[in-house]
């Protein structure tokens, strides 16, 4: 299978200026390689550094040193040391980050923030509004509420527009950091399928799911992220 | 779009001493075309001087600073003629002052303030300068009833959307905002925002956007510079140097935004 990311001997430390300079070690040595069509689920317990990686990969976090690469189109990006423009159009075309916390514009209506990823790489304005309009459908949000900007909607509802932004355009790299964490079994269903189309199109996947039965319905690896913790000085 | 295009405008080693005090120094970067750069630092930290520099209204003690005007030309900004430096500003740049009272007109209409702009770069015919002012204040939100009123009977949040319209008519490609939404309460500097944010995607254009508000940059800006004691202590991706700060100051900086 095609490799889509490379990590190379990543490691991270925080250090906490503000707090007298505190250094937190979270992990050091690390090296993942995703192919195209793997789920990769993070594994460790809490303060491991799952979500830590998965912000490295999208270049939100500082990667301090080792490589992570990313096959953009055909050249090799590493997201470490990109410069910001580069991480933008990777972001844009090849890596959707699917965090719990939707982050939005005060007054963009729900239809226009799910469609924006496709209107950013060129499809045109209706077009664009029609596909998200049935994956919010899909989503089971109320068409009463897609005019409307997400930010008073209950969390479950917040969620699932997150969902529909990170799902709407098929970008060969997903990050998925607890995406079904406040939904009821119905929508997790919906995820369920939607993670599983992703990977059944090739799509290379790491994901952190708590739920045991999500994890088992659609990991094809786990990855345990406990070797790597930097052992105590 | 971002790509592989060349740089817009670029700082190499730009300084700004006024007399013995440091206004900021050693500052370098690369703007690409459709990019939005944030400037951030508390009061003094030189983010306005440094600015006021890569505008032109401040001479550089040292460093350049070049840029590429529309004809794909070269040019150091300094050292070019006084007609060709207003030219640039006319047609290539905008500055959106904090203040919309210096960057309007104030004693005439607000048609006025945007059709001025159009005939300073050639327009002539009164009816495309003005159907031309009324669909820029439609496009900022502003009633186009009120194209005949003096900007002195708007509201603080209308005088700066019509600042914008005035800035944005001709079509530049670079635009310089100095805390384009300080001054105005928070209801108002969301719609602002989210007007600024619509205009600098669709018209790819470039922007630098001085602010002390984190929360401005976070919507608007694709990266930033973080300013302390004039010098740039940090730099990157908006959304890295907020989540991620690596400098004391930054740390500090970021630290201290209330959460709500």
């Amino acid at each position: 299978m095609t490799t889509m990311l490379k990590i190379e001997q990543v490691a991270k430390t925080f250090t906490l200026h503000v707090q007298g300079g505190v250094e937190i070690s979270v992990f050091q040595g690390l090296d993942l390689t995703v192919d195209a069509g793997e789920c990769v689920v993070l594994s460790g317990g809490s303060g491991v550094g799952k979500s830590t990686l998965m912000r490295m990969i999208d270049a939100n976090y500082v990667c301090p040193s080792g490589r992570i690469l990313v096959r953009h189109d055909e050249d090799w990006v590493d997201m470490a040391s990109a410069h910001p423009h580069q991480i933008i159009e990777v972001r844009r075309r090849t890596i959707a980050y699917v965090s719990q916390f939707l982050r939005v514009v005060p007054r963009v209506a729900t239809l226009d923030i799910v469609s924006e990823p496709l209107r950013a790489v060129g499809v045109d304005a209706e077009e664009a509004r029609a596909r998200a309009a049935g994956l919010l459908q899909r989503l089971r949000i109320p068409e009463s509420l897609w005019s409307l900007s997400p930010i008073t909607f209950s969390g479950g509802e917040q969620q699932r527009v997150n969902i529909a932004r990170g799902f709407i355009l098929g970008r060969p790299v997903m990050l998925l950091d607890e995406p079904t964490a406040s939904l009821d079994a119905a929508n997790r269903e919906v995820v369920l399928d939607l993670i599983r189309e992703a990977r059944n199109r090739g799509a290379a996947i790491v994901g952190i799911f708590h739920d045991a039965d999500i994890r088992d319905a659609v990991s094809t690896r786990a990855f345990e992220m406990a070797h790597y913790a930097r052992q105590a000085a | 779009m971002i790509g592989a295009a060349q740089p817009i405008l670029q700082a190499d080693d730009v300084a700004h001493y006024y007399g013995r005090h440091r206004g900021c120094e050693h500052v370098s970067f690369d703007l690409f075309p459709g990019e939005v750069m944030g400037v951030v630092g508390e009061s003094g930290s030189g983010k306005s001087t440094l600015l006021s520099t890569l505008y032109g209204r401040l001479t550089p003690t040292a460093g350049r600073v070049t840029c590429r005007t529309r004809t794909d030309e070269s040019v150091d900004i300094h050292t070019i003629s006084e007609p060709e430096r207003r030219l640039l500003m006319r047609v290539d740049w905008a500055f959106v002052h904090q203040n919309p009272r210096d960057g309007l007109r104030m004693n005439v209409s607000a048609g006025a303030n945007v059709g001025e702009r159009l005939m300073a770069v050639g327009e002539r015919h009164y009816g495309d300068i003005r159907s031309k002012a009324i669909d820029w204040l439609e496009r900022v939100e502003v009633d186009a009833e009120r194209i005949d009123d003096l900007p002195a009977t708007y509201s603080g949040g209308m005088q700066q959307r019509l600042q914008i319209a005035r800035n944005l008519v001709t079509g530049p490609r670079l635009i310089f905002m100095d805390e384009p939404t300080g001054g105005l309460d928070v209801s108002v500097q969301a719609r602002l925002l989210d007007l600024l944010r619509g205009l600098v995607t669709d018209l790819g254009l470039s922007a630098i956007v001085v602010t002390h508000d984190l929360a401005v940059v976070r919507l608007l800006a694709h990266r930033l510079l973080v300013m302390r004691k004039g010098r740039v202590v940090e730099s990157g991706l908006t959304d890295q140097v907020l989540d991620d700060p690596q400098h004391p100051y930054s740390q500090l900086l970021v630290s201290s935004i209330l959460r709500t």
